[in-house]
């Protein structure tokens, strides 16, 4: 992965000098393929997690609100550091502000959760 | 995983060194309209394949995550 990550900026830095647009796209391709590569190891962690929290007799709805606020996480990061690599900063900070909005909307249900547990251990009067 | 293929890079790495020379070339005969498409073909043809790429990792994510 080192040397993957190596040799794309080598070739990158050698496009860099006439075709500076073919050379960002270069870069959104290491990108892209250096998560790929790694992403398989993600795939074994979330499955091993899964069974674990299966076996604790988790509600499942939690745990996958869970894992896709993690994926939206992600992919907000990955976007928005291609787009800062662009040169439109402005255009990356909206991205993480949208994906924060996104993550605070599927938060919800679990803080309404939390809430109703809260209040039904207040006795009521 | 080691079947995701590096050669992707070479692949676009190659076609920007092909297309600056045949750009020098077509500069030097004076024809600057097809330097520019030639450029815009070369932009394309690359950004085909990066979207190939964007979405295998899109899908690959999704399946990871159960989204959806």
């Amino acid at each position: 992965m080192v040397g993957l990550g190596l040799v794309a900026t080598l070739l990158i830095l050698v496009l860099n000098e006439t075709r500076p647009e073919l050379a960002f796209q270069g870069a959104i391709a290491a990108g892209i393929l250096l998560i790929l590569l790694v992403i398989s190891y993600l795939a074994e962690v979330v499955q091993t997690v899964t069974e674990v929290a299966l076996e604790a007799g988790l509600n499942i709805v939690y745990l996958q609100t869970l894992l896709r606020i993690i994926a939206i996480a992600y992919l907000a990061e990955f976007g928005s550091q291609v787009c800062r690599d662009a040169g439109q900063g402005s255009i990356a900070s909206k991205i993480e502000l949208a994906a924060k909005v996104i993550i605070l909307v599927m938060a919800v249900p679990i803080i309404l959760e939390v809430m109703q547990t809260i209040l039904s251990l207040i006795p009521a009067n | 995983m080691e079947g995701i293929d590096i050669d992707l890079l070479f692949k676009i790495a190659g076609i920007g060194i092909f297309i600056s020379v045949l750009n020098i070339v077509l500069k030097q005969a004076e024809k600057e309209e097809q330097a520019q498409m030639l450029t815009l073909v070369g932009v394309v043809i690359v950004l085909l394949m990066v979207l190939q790429l964007i979405n295998e990792l899109f899908e690959s994510i999704r399946t990871i995550f159960n989204l959806f």
